[in-house]
């Protein structure tokens, strides 16, 4: 009987804590439906008609202040390409690491382990001026495109992807892959038709880990990129539009709420995969 | 057997190829050009060639007030965060792993923040602290924080970010006290509640020990995350409202890794910024070895 008091007190204030969490992103769901007097005279009311929420996504959707259609397709792409990118390249590095024992082999993977201490202050002014230099010799466009940034994320995913991909594969038995080679399988077509299937717990959990900073991400896309360009993603997108519109509220609260959306959409649909795979991910 | 040999070695290299190039793209070669530039006259605006100048630049660094309070005021923030972030996600671990009903909703509500960039999190809060405070606190008659904006103050302001990391980093940690309190065996709790222990001497004498390993992970995870704060950092705050520090007036929430960036972004001095993210980086790698010392004595005394 006491036990049950107790636990109904701490449902109850379960419940209070959650939803104490909750305010902030309620709060911009309510303000992204009013107008910006509605908003100054009750911040913290349920909107009086949610009618005004479609008029402002409209406006946000074609704004030319923030141009966030284009920014959710950028965003799209940068992560679609950077995720294939990182987890191809790194799967296929950890597999031959993890098969071949050699001196080269382990020295490598040192170094891409030992690069994860590396902060991105430290490279980030020198790999802008070394994507211009490279830029200049061999006429790629690294600088303001789609494939110098996905370059970038395959280079700083790399790291924590091939120690996580390099921890698995050491638990799987050689004999699948021998019996294949027998079979007269070559080295690709084992490690694509055999190897990367049984990787699928793993590369669940790298494609959460880096989707979720490359999609969140702002420092790199900006010095890549830059400020104002013509390719922009979200969180780039919102602070340019943010920096030049704080006082209308209505709009910027509307610009947050669309670049909500995905992410919590995201979470809604795979959050036990996310919850783990987040947590995983830092323990290592 | 010779030829397998060379193939083998050409299947290695051309696997490790991808990864390795872009790696190099990214860290390596850009790691090593940073660190030569740190002793050149780098600018952001175009020059023709570099002059190597030795240490100049790190001593100016030193020299630099605005370094040094981005450094305090760092370390003040870093500090504040460990406690509060650990604080308030030991308590909701262990509200989530007690016996109530809906603690997957919980677990996963506190967590939501924690997929949503920086970026976005602060001008949210920016609006919190600037709008709907002042409001409530005049519906209440509180009217000191109707009078004072939390972030128009340079101290407030850098309580403003503690809260606002808290919010967005309590849920992550949270979970990873859960995953060690859940490794404390039920019987030995159950044993002791036979014995007669309270449950405080159950929480000191039993759980504090059994996720002890999991302190050393989170007080870590926080100290790092909280020392290269940067996303909250700009949409929240910005370079701040202006503060006197040494008889000069500075820019008061401008967090080490913003100091950096506006080295070379604003005062165009990249040389300068590369010698301090050279500094910032011993700091990170000082943490990391600490961190594996400490992770080590641990597994010893298990």
């Amino acid at each position: 009987m006491n036990n049950k008091i107790t636990r109904n007190i701490m449902e109850i204030f379960a419940i209070t804590l959650v939803a104490f969490f909750m305010v902030p992103l309620v709060l911009v769901v309510f303000n992204a439906a009013k107008g910006n007097n509605e908003i100054i005279a009750s911040p913290l009311s349920a909107p009086q008609n949610w009618m005004n929420l479609i008029d402002n996504v409209a406006n946000i959707w074609n704004n030319p202040n923030i141009r966030y259609s284009q920014a959710l397709f950028n965003s799209v792409i940068v992560t679609f390409f950077s995720l294939a990118g990182i987890t191809i390249s790194s799967a296929m590095a950890a597999w031959v690491l993890v098969r071949t024992k050699t001196k080269v082999s382990t020295a490598i993977f040192m170094m891409f382990v030992a690069a994860m201490v590396i902060p991105f202050q430290v490279v980030m002014f020198p790999m802008v001026k070394w994507f211009g230099m490279v830029q200049n010799w061999i006429g790629i466009p690294m600088l303001r495109s789609y494939f110098g940034i996905i370059i970038a994320y395959m280079g700083f995913g790399s790291s924590l992807s091939i120690f996580m991909f390099h921890g698995f594969m050491k638990s799987i038995p050689l004999d699948i892959e021998e019996a294949a080679y027998i079979d007269g399988c070559s080295k690709l077509k084992t490690f694509f038709l055999i190897v990367l299937p049984i990787l699928k717990p793993i590369y669940v959990t790298i494609l959460i880990l880096n989707g979720i900073w490359i999609w969140n991400d702002f420092l790199l896309p900006m010095l890549v990129l830059g400020k104002g360009t013509p390719v922009q993603t979200i969180p780039l997108a919102v602070n340019n539009f943010a920096g030049a519109f704080v006082t209308s509220y209505d709009l910027l609260m509307t610009a947050i709420l669309m670049a909500l959306v995905p992410v919590v959409f995201f979470f809604i649909s795979a959050q036990k995969h996310i919850i783990k795979g987040m947590v995983e991910g830092s323990v290592k | 057997m010779d030829k397998d040999k060379r193939m083998q070695k050409i299947v290695f290299w051309l696997f490790l190829a991808p990864a390795l190039i872009s790696f190099f793209m990214v860290q390596i070669i850009p790691f090593v050009i940073g660190f030569y530039y740190s002793f050149t006259d780098w600018s952001a605006t175009a020059q023709l060639t570099l002059s190597f100048v030795g240490l100049k630049n790190y001593a100016d660094a030193f020299k630099d007030t605005t370094f040094l309070y981005s450094t305090i005021i760092t370390s003040i923030y870093t500090l504040l965060n460990i406690i509060l972030v650990n604080f308030v996600a030991f308590g909701l671990a262990m509200l989530v792993t007690s016996n109530i009903k809906f603690r997957n909703i919980y677990r996963a509500g506190f967590f939501l923040p924690n997929v949503i960039g920086g970026i976005i999190l602060g001008y949210i809060w920016q609006f919190i602290f600037n709008r709907f405070v002042p409001f409530v606190a005049g519906a209440w008659g509180i009217t000191y924080l109707t009078e004072n904006l939390m972030l128009a103050n340079s101290r407030t302001a850098l309580l403003a970010l503690v809260i606002v990391s808290t919010w967005q980093y309590a849920g992550y940690i949270m979970m990873i006290y859960v995953a060690a309190l859940q490794n404390v065996p039920r019987d030995l709790i159950e044993a002791a509640q036979v014995d007669g222990a309270s449950p405080w001497q159950r929480f000191k004498a039993i759980t504090i020990p059994m996720v002890r390993p999991a302190f050393t992970v989170t007080l870590f995870l926080t100290l790092v995350n909280s020392f290269k704060q940067f996303d909250v950092n700009t949409s929240l705050t910005g370079v701040g409202p202006s503060t006197m520090f040494m008889g000069r007036a500075i820019n008061g929430t401008e967090l080490l890794a913003m100091n950096i960036s506006n080295t070379s972004l604003i005062l165009r001095n990249t040389a300068m910024a590369q010698a301090k993210a050279i500094v910032f980086f011993v700091v990170l790698v000082i943490f990391s070895l600490l961190q594996v010392y400490f992770s080590k004595k641990k597994e010893v005394e298990l």
